[in-house]
């Protein structure tokens, strides 16, 4: 019996589940944020970014620009349709914490098993595509809404190469539930070799490389930052948005961030698991390994966010239905050939 | 294709360089010494000042504010005529207008006006910029020896 095994009542359970599932999705956007966004890219532009709020390398400069958000006034544009206008943060940020509730953190540590988690991981993941729109169109600015057509333009194109290297996961992981999959890469076995489980990443590169080229457009992030390219669009489909709302977007972006990140560690990097270790050790290790596969994911993302510049617009439709999606293609074919062979 | 290498080799150089430390100053903890010659603020030599107004009428921002008024002195010689000197009363300069360019510097022709590298001077008033002529005395005291004339150059000095 699992020594974590308590009964817990499930409207209890219910509201555990989804105070975590609140809290993850800002502390990761804070936690990559902060790592990232300030530290990292500063460093990597010779310089040290914030030192002096919270005393220690500058931590609290984050949580301190989130308050500063929420005292800011709200403002709504007079043609603004006010009631889409509100919502459509709101609607970025809800596919953010329904993409969380698949993630396993554990064997046990779950907010649901589905037995379609990734197809429902990434069919959430699109939902940010109708904020987008919504809050691009809203807005009543011609900038937010060639920023939100070219979000939309932009996310349905690289949806085909994000959806089209999982499936090569998951056909070698047999299964589309998330927690399969980690199991399947911690007891699989990499041509009958079995030492360190079978972690796709290394059965599965091509898909890695398609996976974390499409999350990146799909994070919106540089070089396919071309919906919220600050130097032509001011910030796209955002440039309206001000106070907390606009806090909402930038808690979207970085939990989406933290949430993709988290994805691509579970389908490419065995998730919670290491190899060998079962049972309450799991348990117990499961959310901190996840953590850490997590980060070096996220370090992969960022770091091509800060080195390269943006493409032009026809360029990024080029990559991903000229190169991405052939590739895709081709890497599930060769996959479900070895898999039928072996 | 054939541009993945240069990508890759991209990649190479921010990772490199994240490793590699900061070149920044964190400027209020630890300062760095600007130029010698830098300009940093304006400073005034109250004794050398005529009160002729070159300065403040070639200021493009006119920041330069200058009131004096004449007063009679004894004569040097017994039975010559008492001389009239021009007193400084006022000589202030708006830094919140102030463009440093320098003309003012390069008019006065009684090196009354001096660059100093000092630079730290912000307040949180913009009125709080107008200086007076006792805080631009004050940093004179910051103006650096003028430099060594070159081997050879005429000193201008008659002999």
């Amino acid at each position: 019996m699992n020594a974590l095994a308590v009964e817990i009542p499930w409207g209890v359970l219910l509201a555990i589940k989804a105070v975590v599932i609140l809290a993850v999705v800002p502390l990761g956007a804070l936690v990559l944020g902060y790592t990232f966004l300030l530290k990292m890219m500063s460093h990597m532009q010779s310089r040290l970014g914030p030192m002096d709020p919270g005393g220690f390398h500058g931590w609290f400069q984050l949580i301190g620009d989130g308050i500063k958000f929420l005292q800011k006034e709200d403002i709504v544009p007079d043609e603004a349709d006010r009631r889409v206008f509100a919502l459509a943060p709101t609607v970025v940020v809800i596919s953010t914490f329904l993409i969380f509730v698949v993630i396993p953190a554990g064997p046990r540590l779950q907010v649901a098993n589905l037995d379609v988690g990734v197809f429902y991981a990434l069919a959430v993941s699109s939902l940010s595509v109708i904020g987008v729109l919504m809050a691009g169109w809203a807005s009543a600015n011609k900038f937010a809404l060639i920023g939100a057509l070219r979000a939309a333009a932009q996310l349905i194109a690289y949806e085909l190469p994000l959806l089209l290297a999982v499936v090569g996961v998951v056909i070698q992981a047999g299964t589309m539930s998330l927690q399969g999959i980690v199991s399947a890469q911690q007891d699989g076995a990499i041509f009958g070799w079995s030492g360190i489980g079978n972690p796709f990443i290394l059965t599965q590169f091509v898909g890695f490389l398609l996976f974390l080229i499409a999350a990146q457009a799909e994070l919106t992030q540089t070089p396919f930052d071309m919906p919220v390219a600050e130097s032509e669009l001011v910030a796209g489909y955002m440039v309206e948005y001000t106070g907390f709302r606009f806090l909402f977007f930038f808690i979207g972006e970085f939990g989406t961030a933290t949430a993709f990140a988290a994805l691509a560690a579970t389908l490419f990097l065995g998730g919670w698991s290491i190899p060998g270790v079962h049972g309450t050790a799991a348990d117990l290790l499961g959310p901190l390994v996840l953590v850490v596969k997590l980060m070096a994911v996220a370090f992969l993302m960022f770091w091509v966010r800060f080195t390269y510049p943006r493409l032009r617009e026809d360029q990024l439709q080029a990559l991903a239905w000229k190169v991405l999606i052939p590739i895709a293609l081709v890497n599930v074919i060769i996959t479900a050939i070895i898999k039928v062979a072996i | 294709m054939a541009k993945l290498p240069g990508l890759i080799g991209g990649l190479g150089i921010t990772f490199k360089t994240m490793l590699k430390g900061a070149v920044t100053v964190q400027y209020p903890h630890e300062k760095e010494a600007p130029p010698t010659r830098a300009r940093g603020v304006i400073a005034l030599s109250e004794e050398n000042c005529t009160s002729c107004m070159l300065c403040s009428r070639s200021c493009p921002d006119w920041c330069i504010y200058i009131e004096g008024h004449k007063e009679q002195r004894p004569p040097k010689r017994e039975g010559g005529r008492p001389r009239s000197v021009n007193i400084l009363d006022r000589f202030d300069i708006d830094y919140a207008l102030c463009m440093y360019c320098g003309i003012c510097v390069e008019v006065c022709p009684f090196d009354a006006l001096f660059w100093s590298p000092e630079f730290e001077y912000s307040e949180p008033n913009i009125a709080s910029l107008l200086h007076n002529k006792d805080r631009l005395g004050a940093w004179f005291a910051t103006v650096p020896a003028p430099e060594p004339l070159e081997v050879g150059a005429d000193s201008g000095k008659k002999k």
